[in-house]
């Protein structure tokens, strides 16, 4: 098996085959977690996900979460099953929040309905006059680079796992993986998961796939005695990921970290692969995060950091065979959710690998739902 | 990028906010020749600085309220500075000095960019212009390489040392240690020994006997063998030895520094096994050469090249031109070379930025020799590989977050991190109050590289949240914002 990308994806997946015996090369044009992964925040939610197959991937993914920290220990991870708070401004945003929270509870979300006067005790530090919000206690949190590197090195622990950085995929066929530096590997399958830049390996064997960046900026403030204790944030967030628009979007995740700074993020936008730092969106999420907790507005933002998403037309991941090319699998597509989606990912990769009946349907994530492929 | 809410920004903001020709931030010796060439053919200049009085790291002046009578005893080139200072002074009608300014952050592009910065007590005021193009002369911090016992109190930085005699006439200790690599220690040494200190030895890692083989680019800059030799005089007067090839390895005490052991090293700066010897000491002032201060600049995009010694400095054109229209750079943020070439940098530049296309033979000659002079330094001083051989797994690497030398060989040998990022994202190396400035260069090293990296950080400076999101303005032109904008 060859797979391509070593961020969280890849590093989930060689876990998953590795663990079920087979040889894995994991490869990356750059070092580990050097794409997306490293930019990210580490959410696992389910609390943004409406009804769906997208959340049905979630609720295994965040349970088997739940397993790997323990199996590895939450400090590996820095695993923190600190729960969701979403809050809405006023009563409609509170009525709409109330009514896609009782839909998630169908799909296996445990939510809690929190009153306006109830919102202080889980938040003490939450602006007042807020209309209400839902506690979500199945959201968590990982630090993304060291849970890919630590899922990295349980599979290299496996004896069958090689791990081949600063590699580039030149060519991609059938049983064979050409690249710049290690020659030509031959495998049987390949798992494209190299996040951002998938629609280019998918390109090497023929096939389309449209994956685009969205760019998101994350504020980083110097460390703080614990201020914010849950993901907070208010409900307009939820249409945001849905969103097509190609302006910027954002609605603050507020958030403590173990390490004592407070996480702003994120914003959305398509520009491309373009690093120019925008002032301001970084206002925006400032702006929404002091709207949220007053007192962060003294606080100083110390660092901003950007990252690429991945994201697909639909807003769904694109998990399984090719259509034309069943040696080919894709995991990739995951946008803001590749964290949260890592290990459902790499589960469904390896049952449907090994022919095992999968642990869910996975037509909807289907790579050949974008149309016919290129002449 | 049309429908980009940065280019909006850009756009908008002028309106809004005071308008220059040019911002040059950073008014030390390069930024002060710039700023002075450019107004005196009629630009209109904005001068930015950190610092309460404009002079740098190198013209670094006390208090006022310190009453120092001579402060020029400490300062080499003081009349160069005066000169600097009354030029600014004639053309004052159009350079306006925003000193205790510290610029976050410059976007946009050539004609319009956006010059945001703090100021006022403990930073919290927010000052914003516009500047239809941007001069960086942003100067240089110190590269530390850590060795065990380097957090101990007493441990100062070289450029530290000599910034808080310059500034406060304070002395770090009464017996001094001087150590590490690059000219400065001489300047360092001869500085403390002036203002009283003693000081044991000054510890070079490099051999000194490397500059015979540059000694043609020496002939041609004998102003440097005299400053030299005048650093020498002073301290063989007070009776200071210079040792080449040799380094602190380790520094010793409870409460503070107590010792130092130093150790010689092989010309890749390998401790030599059994070579070590103990030395008393109360301070040691420690630097490691210097490295350009970038993240401005590298926000906006402007390419980089290496030194010899690893460093990245901004590439830029026989006009200070960067890379980028209408981004300019002079001094060391083009590669670390000293005052001299900082200053005939900012006058070249300058001239450049007010359409003075014919610069002076004379000063592109000066450029010359002053640049060759300053790549034979950094090659003479570039760190060896060695001396990572000095850390123990305890030693800490990072000072802000705490990571140590053995979490940062973890991160690389079995996790396979292969550069600062990389480390930085496995152990938090890196991510603390300095943004690893000062880990930065000692991080990459460990991961094998021979160079310093140059980390991106889009906020050069923290910002109050608070003033952050006020930075979301772009209101419309009707609306009749006041001009006099605070």
């Amino acid at each position: 098996m060859v797979v391509i990308g070593a961020g969280m994806i890849g590093a989930a997946c060689a876990d998953a085959l590795a663990r079920r015996g087979m040889r894995v090369a994991v490869l990356d044009r750059g070092p580990v977690v050097g794409g997306t992964t490293g930019a990210g925040e580490g959410n696992l939610l389910v609390s943004d996900k409406g009804p769906g197959p997208e959340l049905e991937l979630a609720v295994e993914s965040l349970r088997l979460w739940r397993e790997l920290a323990e199996d590895l220990g939450p400090r590996a991870l820095e695993y923190e099953p600190k729960g969701g708070l979403v809050v809405a401004r006023d009563r409609q945003a509170f009525t709409e929040l109330q009514a896609s929270a009782r839909l998630q509870c169908l799909s296996g979300v445990t939510t809690v309905e929190v009153p306006a006067d109830a919102l202080g005790e889980l938040e003490p530090h939450l602006a007042p006059g807020l209309a209400g919000g839902v506690h979500y206690p199945q959201d968590a949190q990982v630090q993304p680079a060291l849970a890919a590197a630590a899922l990295l090195r349980r599979a290299r622990d496996t004896g069958r796992v090689h791990l081949l950085a600063a590699t580039t995929v030149t060519g991609l066929s059938e049983g064979r993986v050409e690249t710049d530096a290690h020659g030509t590997l031959l495998c049987a399958s390949v798992v494209n998961a190299a996040g951002t830049w998938s629609g280019e390996i998918a390109a090497l064997a023929g096939a389309t796939l449209p994956v685009l960046p969205r760019r998101g900026f994350v504020l980083v403030t110097e460390p703080l005695p614990p201020l914010v204790r849950h993901k907070v944030y208010a409900a307009d967030y939820v249409a945001d990921v849905a969103s097509g628009s190609a302006d910027l979007q954002s609605s603050a995740v507020v958030e403590g970290t173990a390490a004592g700074p407070v996480l702003i993020g994120a914003s959305r936008e398509r520009v491309g692969f373009d690093r120019g730092l925008s002032v301001p969106v970084l206002a925006r999420l400032a702006a929404q995060a002091a709207e949220l907790f007053p007192a962060l507005r003294e606080v100083r933002v110390l660092r901003a950091y950007r990252g690429f998403r991945p994201y697909l037309p639909d807003h769904l991941p694109a998990i399984g065979p090719d259509p034309e090319r069943p040696w080919l699998f894709q995991a990739c597509g995951h946008e803001g959710a590749g964290i949260g989606l890592a290990p459902a990912t790499a589960r469904l990769v390896a049952q449907l690998l090994d022919g095992e009946q999968p642990f869910m349907d996975p037509a909807p994530f289907g790579p050949g739902r974008f149309g016919k492929e290129q002449a | 990028m049309a429908n980009s809410a940065d280019a909006v920004d850009g756009h908008d903001l002028g309106d809004r906010h005071e308008r220059y020709d040019l911002a040059v931030v950073g008014a030390g010796p390069a930024g002060l020749a710039a700023a002075a060439a450019a107004a005196e053919h009629g630009v209109r200049v904005a001068l930015l600085d950190s610092a309460p009085w404009p002079g740098g790291q190198f013209y670094r002046q006390p208090a006022a309220e310190l009453r120092a009578s001579r402060p020029q005893a400490l300062h080499h080139h003081w009349p160069a500075f005066q000169r600097l200072l009354a030029r600014l002074d004639v053309a004052r009608e159009r350079v306006t000095l925003l000193a205790d300014h510290h610029v976050w952050s410059v976007t946009g592009g050539s004609g319009a960019f956006a010059v945001r910065a703090l100021t006022g007590p403990d930073q919290r005021q927010a000052r914003q212009l516009t500047a239809r193009q941007v001069l960086f002369a942003t100067g240089a911090h110190e590269r530390q390489l850590p060795f065990p016992g380097w957090t101990l109190p007493g441990v100062v930085g070289a450029g530290g040392a000599q910034a808080m005699l310059k500034a406060g006439l304070v002395l770090p200790g009464r017996h001094v240690v001087v150590a590490g690599s690059g000219p400065l220690l001489l300047a360092v040494a001869s500085c403390l020994v002036t203002a009283g200190a003693t000081v044991p030895l000054v510890a070079e890692a490099a051999d000194y006997l490397g500059y015979a083989r540059g000694a043609r680019v020496l002939a041609a800059n004998p102003g440097k063998l005299v400053e030299g030799a005048q650093h020498g005089a002073t301290l063989l007067r007070h009776g200071v030895r210079l040792r080449p090839r040799t380094a602190v390895v380790a520094a010793h005490g409870t409460d503070r520094v107590e010792a130092v052991t130093l150790g010689r090293l092989d010309a890749a700066w390998r401790p030599v096994p059994g070579s070590e010897w103990r030395v008393p000491c109360d301070a040691v002032a420690v630097g490691h050469g210097l490295v350009p201060q970038l993240e401005l600049p590298l926000e906006l995009g402007c390419r980089t090249r290496r030194l010899p010694d690893g460093s990245a400095a901004l590439v830029v054109d026989a006009a200070q031109r960067t890379s980028v229209p209408g981004v300019w750079a002079a001094g060391e943020s083009t590669g670390v070379g000293g005052v001299q070439l900082a200053v005939t940098e900012g006058e070249l530049a300058g001239l450049a930025v007010a359409g003075q296309t014919a610069a002076p033979r004379e000063l592109l000659r000066r450029r010359a020799r002053q640049r060759a002079f300053a790549e034979l330094m950094a090659a003479r001083h570039a760190p060896g590989g060695g001396w990572t051989q000095w850390l123990d797994d305890a030693t800490e690497v990072c000072r802000c977050e705490e990571v140590t030398a053995r979490q940062v060989r973890d991160a690389v040998s079995e996790l396979g991190a292969p550069d600062q990022r990389t480390v930085k994202l496995l152990t938090r190396a890196g991510m603390g109050w300095c943004q690893a400035r000062m880990c930065g260069p000692a991080v990459a090293r460990l991961c094998g590289a021979h160079d310093d990296g140059a980390p991106t950080r889009p906020l050069s400076t923290p910002v109050p949240l608070g003033l952050l999101a006020e930075c979301d303005t772009p209101a419309p032109p009707s609306e009749g914002a006041p001009d006099d904008h605070p």
